[in-house]
């Protein structure tokens, strides 16, 4: 039986407004206020682990001047930041967030095709951050044993949070899980089968590519996070021996014997290193449409984008023991995975040229989304670069739980990610809210971040090239790291404090704007992708008034020679233009 | 070019890779099928995910451990009324059951299809109960195990590992079983009251979807777990 697709639906117009306040801010099935809550929930875990990391530099910069830090705390303060950071701030506001309002919007439907399982995806996520951060008041604390959580350490005696904040951590993260799960089958199934007429794959904004791609990537390597979780729980509660050998503990025979402790880390990092993609796919989507609407171009080569992240997504699958070559596995291992990591540079380094071949002769405007994006192209270079490095067996081991780690991964997929939120933050702010936010205030906070980042980070690698090991404590009584570190990582603890800081530049503009913003117009950058094509600003319930949007031509028809606008939006009518023909830029 | 002459709108719909491209390269939705399918089918996959990883980590684990690994023939071995103990019987007789049960899922669906809504009805309210069947037997089975000093921990024949992942897989694999039965009593409810009778009947070949992902996970528990 042929079936109808949803554009062609006779229901198609038909809304269902809700009416109390209940139904319609809190238990609400409207994709666009389920993604503000996942906004909200993850940016407040955010600040936390924002929290937790001046914590951390705090012991580092400045050793046994914090009364309140003692080794256990900040070994807490290591793992939480890290965990939250990854997978309840990034992983969530992306896909969560922006996938959630963004989804409906570009492919122009009214809502996620079901919307009841994507209120419980939000109400799963609440329930999961709850169980992390109740590990925070129970006995013991929350798990100290980094975010890798690796076994037999994570569940052993002396661990920081053995004795209940490992299984809450573990609790939470199949909560998120399933969380996850029921948004992301929204997501995936709502781009491939519920797009609107005209609306084919190729024509869709990159943003979407970036979202489809790192859900189904996050659809296929969770469930390795989620096997190794249920295993490690029961290692811990029922004292089986997956992960856990033989070993001495307090003086006495365990009662464990014969696991494996390499299989957990196979199985966390084939989940861990896809984690890495569900990160960035969405942000090089993001940044794509941001660069490209505010430099009045196409954006250059966008097949090849398209493709490019397509086979990132799949190469992510093949990489993961890049992160265990000083773990002991077979050195022909190493090999191949040093292969694999360094031809995935291919897909990346593709996709930085067109975002640079995108602003070339550009009509650039120099507003705070296109400050972000663009200092994150910096970011994103500087952290890829030093993959580079660490992608190299012979080079990483030297390298291997350093300081210059710590910048590589704070550069690739920490700082960069967090400069695409920003200018999506910024840049969809006026259709979320219908307010403009402060330029000022915002070029501002820009400007703070992004020198600020280069302030905590760049020192770290000189520090990892002296060999200061991560993760410590404290430095002890090694020679090799002279004394003239300690005044560094003063530095970058001031530095990181100014940034923690400066971040308050945010908070007060996305509030005060709510208020106090100019109106936003509907379309205020003159872009053309679906979701400012609305029929209100912000959108209402249903999205597109009484008919849904027919689409012309693909995202990326900025400066058209002969059109009356230097923009021409997917849903107006006209000659498709072939895409060869653009001039790069020149027509303003 | 104009809109129609980007996007091909005829409804043929050719074989192979013709069809796989036009698919892809269609406008308003990638496959002819409903949501509820496309995302059932999304689902299994990232399930098969799930107990792939479980089946590698018991592989890892039964090859990595030092200790013997139990046999299969004289654990899994059942004697009835006194006689010598026959291998693997009851996993023969639990696999016919949810074999038998995917056969009686398949007719269901031919029958949702058909509108006949009583024999769907029917038919699986019998899958259901034969789904209900393995189940009990599984929980005979364990039960059997844990007279024996079978533990998650621990067993009397060798590697501990044994136990843990046997209780772990088989319960994982049962849980999802139990599900499936919660599943088609809710689905065969409604086709009964005949809340389908407008939308048509994709939800019982969606549920026999996953009915059918679930024996095929048997197959491959049923073949690492007792026959290597």
């Amino acid at each position: 039986m042929a079936y109808v697709p949803l554009a062609d639906q006779d229901d198609a117009h038909a809304l269902h407004d809700p009416h109390s306040f209940v139904t319609k801010y809190v238990w609400s099935q409207d994709h666009k206020v389920i993604a503000i809550q996942y906004g909200a929930i993850a940016i407040f875990v955010g600040l936390i682990a924002l929290g937790l990391s001046i914590i951390m530099r705090l012991q580092i910069g400045f050793p046994d001047t914090v009364s309140f830090i003692d080794p256990a705390f900040y070994y807490q303060a290591v793992t939480m930041h890290g965990m939250i950071m990854v997978i309840y701030l990034l992983t969530a506001l992306f896909l969560g967030g922006f996938g959630n309002y963004l989804i409906p919007l570009m492919c122009g439907t009214r809502d996620m095709v079901f919307p009841f399982l994507n209120m419980l995806s939000v109400w799963f996520y609440l329930v999961s951050v709850i169980i992390l951060l109740a590990s925070f008041f129970i006995p013991g604390g929350p798990t100290g044993a980094g975010w890798t959580l690796y076994a037999p350490q994570s569940i052993s005696h002396g661990t920081p949070g053995h004795e209940g904040g490992i299984l809450l951590m573990l609790i939470s993260l199949a909560v998120f899980i399933v969380a996850f799960t029921m948004g992301g089958l929204n997501y995936v199934t709502t781009i491939l089968q519920a797009r609107t007429r005209g609306l084919t794959l190729m024509r869709l904004p990159l943003s979407i590519w970036g979202i489809f791609t790192a859900t189904v990537l996050g659809l296929f390597a969770f469930p390795a996070l989620l096997v190794s979780a249920i295993m490690l729980a029961l290692d811990l509660v029922l004292g089986t021996s997956f992960f856990m050998p033989a070993m001495m503990q307090l003086g006495e025979q365990t009662s464990y014997d014969g696991g494996s402790p390499i299989l957990f880390q196979h199985l966390f990092w084939f989940f861990g290193h896809p984690e890495v993609y569900i990160v960035a796919l969405p942000a090089f989507g993001l940044v794509s449409d941001v660069i490209a609407t505010h430099a009045r171009k196409n954006i250059f080569g966008y097949r090849m984008m398209v493709w490019a992240i397509i086979a990132i997504g799949g190469l992510s699958f093949m990489v993961w023991a890049h992160h265990m070559y000083v773990s002991g596995m077979n050195p022909y291992f190493g090999f191949f995975f040093a292969t694999t990591t360094l031809i995935i540079a291919i897909p990346t380094a593709l996709k930085v040229y067109n975002w640079v071949l995108t602003l070339w002769q550009g009509n650039l405007r120099l507003n705070t989304p296109m400050l972000f994006a663009i200092g994150f192209i910096f970011t994103f270079v500087h952290g890829g670069l030093t993959g580079l490095f660490l992608g190299n067996v012979i080079i990483d081991i030297p390298l291997a739980d350093t300081y210059f780690v710590v910048a590589h991964f704070h550069m690739v997929m920490g700082v960069s990610p967090v400069l695409v939120l920003f200018a999506a933050l910024y840049h969809w702010y006026p259709k979320v809210s219908g307010r403009m936010y402060n330029e000022t205030m915002g070029k501002v906070h820009f400007w703070c971040t992004f020198l600020g980042t280069y302030a905590i980070y760049l020192p770290m690698h000189y520090l990892g090239f002296l060999g200061m090991p991560r993760r410590y404590f404290e430095m002890g009584n090694t020679d090799f790291v002279p004394a003239s570190a300690q005044a560094l990582n003063a530095n970058i603890t001031l530095a990181a404090i100014f940034v923690a800081v400066a971040q308050i530049l945010f908070f007060v503009n996305i509030f005060w704007s709510l208020r106090n913003g100019e109106k936003a117009p509907g379309n205020p950058w003159g872009a053309t992708s679906l979701e400012w094509q609305t029929p209100d600003t912000p959108p209402k319930h249903g999205n597109w008034g009484e008919e849904l949007p027919t689409v012309y031509r693909w995202a990326y028809d900025y400066s058209v020679p002969g059109h009356k606008e230097d923009f021409i939006p997917q849903n107006e009518p006209g000659e498709e233009y072939e895409k060869t023909l653009h001039k790069s830029g020149g027509y303003s | 070019m104009s809109q129609t002459s980007t996007i091909d709108t005829q409804d043929s719909n050719p074989e192979g890779l013709t069809g796989f491209v036009k698919d892809w390269s269609a406008d308003k939705q990638t496959y002819n099928v409903p949501w509820g399918k496309a995302m059932m089918w999304i689902f299994l996959v990232s399930d098969t995910f799930i107990f792939s990883c479980f089946l590698v980590g018991y592989m890892t684990v039964r090859i990595s451990t030092a200790e013997p690994w139990p046999l299969a023939t004289e654990v899994f071995a059942l004697s009835f009324f006194g006689s010598e103990p026959i291998p693997l019987i009851l996993i023969a007789i639990m696999t016919f059951v949810l074999i038998t049960s995917s056969g009686t899922m398949a007719l269901a669906v031919n029958y949702g299809y058909r509108r006949d809504r009583q024999k769907t009805v029917w038919l699986m309210v019998a899958t259901a109960a034969l789904g209900a069947t393995f189940v009990g037997m599984q929980v005979f089975e364990w039960s059997k195990l844990i007279g024996y000093g079978v533990r998650p921990w621990g067993n009397p024949w060798g590697a501990p590992q044994f136990g843990s992942v046997f209780y772990m897989v088989t319960g994982f694999h049962g849980l999802h079983v139990s599900a499936g039965v919660i599943y088609l009593l809710v689905v065969a409810r409604k086709v009964w009251r005949g809340d389908y009778e407008k939308k048509g009947y994709e939800i019982v070949e969606i549920t026999g979807l996953y009915w059918h992902f679930v024996d095929l996970v048997w197959v491959f528990i049923f073949a690492f777990f007792y026959l290597l």
